[in-house]
């Protein structure tokens, strides 16, 4: 998986590490800024109200 | 590069299947034995690193929930705080904040997502102030503004019962430390014009369902005629810490009502608090 990933890359090692790190760094982006947010809402460790259905 | 030696071997390449045969020449840089074995050996590759991808996006989450939000939201609602604008109490100097036991006035329930209110609560820390909005939406309030009222219950100083909710772990976890809450202890709250303070008077553990706790007589919560007489306060979060199984229960009941423009209540100036330098911008 990321064995091809790696060789896909272009150029010498350290800009194939610069961009793999400029993608991790998207993908922290993504997952905190979008994804988190939408998954936390099926985890049941944040309802803080009483009521039907409590939020 | 890939598995191609296992279909025709061209020359100097060495073969991947098959009995192992010793080639003299082969180029050693080249030789990774039993690298790309095989199908199997390939997918149970996959798998590992999807694997370890779910482990590292799961430790994430982690990071996620237990620090980013609490970045965000201590970073957010102090932006609702000085966004309001309001104007701040006289300094002490000039100040006559004489304690009102007298009817207090009471501000129309809002629109649904307005900041109407600001909680300060000297346990909490001498900088602690979070601002209340109308509504208990888990989205638009309590993960990013802070502190929900519970649509249809008392405003402050209402008779009956002001009941909001907030986080007690992570978006900035308004109630955090509501578990040290002691009997006594004030809690105030401020509109534009007003301040109100309660003080805690019992705290209990009830189950998500029991909505009672939020009625306007909690202690009579299921006969639809009483009348409530009391002004009251309820904080509801949620218990144990991490976790949704229960919630965290305070009621508090309305001490003394000041304006603001008579100064700031002692209870804050006591605590080292002090609303006339720091809240307005």
């Amino acid at each position: 998986m990321y064995g091809p990933l790696w060789r896909a890359l272009p150029g010498p090692v350290w800009v194939r590490v610069l961009i793999l790190l400029v993608l991790a760094a998207a993908v922290v982006l993504v997952c905190f800024q979008w994804f988190f947010p939408w998954v936390s809402d099926y985890v049941p460790m944040n309802q803080q109200t009483v009521g039907e259905g409590a939020p | 590069m890939t598995a191609q030696g296992t279909r025709s071997s061209p020359p100097g390449s060495v073969p991947h299947r098959g009995a192992p045969r010793m080639v003299p020449h082969a180029n050693p840089t080249h030789g990774r034995p039993g690298r790309r074995g095989g199908v199997g050996s390939h997918v149970v590759g996959v798998v590992g690193e999807l694997l370890i991808t779910l482990g590292v996006l799961l430790a994430l989450f982690i990071v996620w929930q237990l620090w980013w939000t609490d970045v965000q939201g201590d970073r957010y609602q102090a932006d609702v705080i000085d966004s309001l604008a309001w104007t701040p109490p006289p300094a002490q100097a000039d100040a006559d904040p004489t304690p009102r036991r007298d009817e207090p006035p009471v501000m129309d329930e809002p629109a649904n997502l307005t900041v109407f209110a600001q909680m300060y609560v000297p346990r909490f820390g001498a900088d602690y102030v979070k601002p209340v909005a109308q509504g208990i939406d888990k989205a638009e309030v309590l993960d990013t503004i802070g502190i929900g009222h519970y649509p249809g219950t008392a405003m402050p100083g209402g008779l009956g019962n002001f009941a909001v909710a907030a986080h007690r772990t992570t978006f900035g976890k308004p109630f955090n430390k509501i578990a040290d809450l002691r009997e006594g202890d004030p809690v105030v709250v401020r509109t534009e014009d007003t301040w109100y303070v309660y003080r805690v008077t019992t705290h209990l553990i009830v189950y998500p369902d029991e909505v009672g706790v939020v009625a306007p007589v909690p202690s009579d919560p299921d006969d639809p005629d009483v009348v409530p007489t009391q002004r009251l306060i309820t904080m509801t979060s949620c218990h144990p810490l991490f976790s949704a199984a229960q919630r965290y229960i305070v009621h508090g009941e309305l001490d003394y009502w000041l304006p603001v423009e008579d100064g700031t209540p002692a209870e804050l100036t006591d605590a080292g608090i002090d609303p006339s330098s720091a809240g307005g911008p």
